[in-house]
């Protein structure tokens, strides 16, 4: 398989804070918001270069969500950002009315997604996040899986009209993909070709996903790695091209089993080629505190994961 | 001067609008339309600065309104009709299946006149700040309008968007509250009382103006007092006290005509109270 390097580990919040900043500078009609969570976030330079573009709401996430709706009329581009459990469950209903139902152009920020978010523990960690946005209609959810990739995103969503999910996290990852990439929405990327399995993964576990295909090199598997780094819209013909060649899937995420990536993959394979399917993902369970790396193992959605996933699918693949 | 017996003339067909849409299809929101009819009524043919027949969603350089109790959808739609939104003919689809009248306003089906989707209560207010601070970042001097239900201020939202306005120094709002003490359950008093409301917002930082919302007159005078009031730091507000049902005496002191619509033979009874001003669509 192909071989990836990285020269360091950086966390994808900082790839949009950089992203926010890039945009500060090319389009002024991208305003920034923030529910007490500037540095978090690391908006901070924007703040400081455009600050009157910025717009502190203060720990009332609905509201911002509302003023957001409201900016775009006049034709700003709000970057809304929260972590990701107070910018999708705690104001669904305001995304839900005044952003998407809308039609708003509002971008919807979120940091801290996922259970890597690590020692504050489930009421900050939140796997469902996904789910409840790929059902808004019309909502583009996007899901980058390292600090280049999360930056280009944020770059990209400002040229795209309509509202967008755009999700990233707090630990640092190793930063692979190329600092000048051109960041497609909806646009999956074959990041290794192989045979045997396609393991379409999104977020913090495309590295993993990674990890998991040298493993399996050494056991003779020839993995395909897809970064899904867009969950809708879903690149449904590179899904099926991939698909067809190897006949069995694995997906992983850092999300629920309902709502996530698997079951977008699981739908549309239904559909269109049944074939088996394993999935990486948290089943029901809220997570808890602890460090990233450890809670990634605990909760079923690491590395090893992902090898026995593949391992299980082939044996499947092969009764049939 | 504002001609006060042409704005009396068009409100009264606008009630007449109400009741027929509501009975029509037999669903809809009577109570709080009819009660606002005179506020809108003066809002949108006295004071707004807007253009009627081309309307973009941006709104530059026009004053912009915001129905944040998106249940008061017939009266909108009247008021938007009768001002030359769209044609008054079309306000026989309302609520009516591949209607651009929905049951609460939308901007999917694209009727001219509405910038954001109303209905879930306590959203229009931050949507409204977010406008007037758009307005600000683009040096367009006009002024955004909102109404809101007394009701809809038990949603927390309100709140947080009322701090904000202040705090920010949001100074191009002007916001009404339909202070008509009703809602679905019953007085407003018995349901989640409000307290002093006018302590309370200008507690909040907002300059607070009260008006008789079924005084034609009046509307029109404090709408003018309020505009003269922005640019001053502080977001305006205006409580404006109005009477459920107002025109239609079977309609009045009680909240039951909240969210029902008339028979056959009640219609009769409301048109009978209400001159055909404009001509039914």
């Amino acid at each position: 398989m192909k071989k990836f390097e990285y020269t360091e580990k950086k966390d994808t919040r900082s790839g949009f804070g950089a992203g926010l900043y890039e945009l500060g500078k090319q389009n002024k009609n991208v305003v920034a918001l923030c529910a007490d969570l500037i540095g978090s976030l690391k908006m901070d330079a924007f703040i400081k270069d455009f600050p009157d573009r910025f717009y502190q709401c203060g720990i009332a996430e609905a509201n911002m969500i509302g003023v957001a709706a409201g900016l775009t009329i006049g034709g700003k581009i709000p970057f809304a950002g929260t972590f990701a459990n107070f910018a999708t469950g705690r104001v669904y209903d305001q995304i839900r009315q005044s952003v998407a139902y809308s039609g708003k152009n509002v971008k919807i920020c979120a940091s801290h997604a996922g259970i890597t978010l690590g020692e504050d523990g489930a009421t900050h960690q939140i796997m469902e996040d996904i789910g409840l946005m790929k059902m808004l209609p019309g909502m583009v959810v996007i899901n980058p899986c390292d600090y280049n990739q999360t930056k280009a995103a944020t770059l990209a969503i400002a040229d795209y009209f309509g509202p967008v999910y755009l999700r990233f996290g707090r630990p640092v990852v190793p930063n692979f993909t190329p600092a000048d990439q051109k960041f497609e929405i909806g646009k999956a990327l074959l990041l290794s070709e192989g045979k045997d399995v396609t393991i379409f993964a999104t977020g913090h576990l495309v590295w993993k996903s990674i990890e998991a295909a040298e493993i399996l090199e050494q056991k003779g598997i020839s993995a395909e790695i897809i970064n899904i780094h867009t969950i809708k819209p879903l690149d449904a013909e590179a899904v099926l091209k991939s698909v067809s060649k190897t006949k069995a899937v694995v997906t992983a995420e850092e999300h629920m089993l309902n709502g996530g990536l698997g079951d977008s993959i699981a739908q549309l394979l239904g559909r269109k080629l049944p074939t088996p399917i394993e999935m990486v993902a948290v089943n029901d369970k809220f997570g808890e505190s602890g460090k990233p790396e450890d809670l990634l193992a605990k909760y079923g959605i690491d590395t090893n994961n992902i090898v026995d996933a593949v391992v299980h699918v082939l044996k499947r693949k092969t009764n049939q | 001067m504002a001609d006060i017996q042409k704005l009396k003339k068009i409100a009264s067909q606008v009630r007449r609008d109400i009741v027929r849409m509501v009975h029509a299809q037999n669903s809809g929101h009577p109570g709080g339309s009819l009660g606002c009819t005179d506020f809108l009524t003066a809002l949108y043919f006295e004071i707004l600065e807007h253009e009627s027949k081309n309307f973009d969603m941006d709104g530059k350089n026009q004053d912009l309104f915001f129905l944040s109790n998106g249940h008061l959808s017939a009266l909108w739609y009247s008021v938007l009709a009768r001002s030359g939104y769209f044609e008054v003919k079309e306000l026989s689809s309302f609520r009516k299946l591949n209607s651009r009248l929905q049951g609460h306003p939308t901007t999917k089906e694209g009727l001219p006149g509405i910038r954001v989707a109303s209905g879930s209560l306590g959203q229009g207010l931050s949507v409204a700040c977010g406008a007037a601070l758009t307005k600000k970042m683009n040096a367009d001097p006009k002024i955004v309008y909102s109404l809101h239900g007394d009701g809809e201020l038990q949603e927390g939202q309100i709140w947080e968007a009322a701090m904000f306005a202040a705090h920010h120094k949001i100074d191009n709002i002007i916001s009404t509250v339909d202070y008509n003490g009703k809602q679905i359950d019953g007085p407003v008093d018995v349901v989640m009382s409000l307290g002093n409301l006018k302590s309370k917002w200008e507690s909040f930082g907002w300059l607070v103006l009260e008006m008789n919302g079924n005084d034609i007159e009046d509307v029109v005078k404090t709408l003018k007092h309020a505009k003269s009031l922005t640019g001053k730091q502080k977001p305006i507000v205006i409580l404006m006290k109005t009477e459920m049902g107002m025109g239609v005496d079977f309609m009045m002191g009680t909240h039951k005509w909240h969210g029902s619509a008339p028979n056959d033979e009640q219609l009769e009874k409301a048109l009978a109270q209400l001159e055909e001003t404009l001509g039914d669509y």
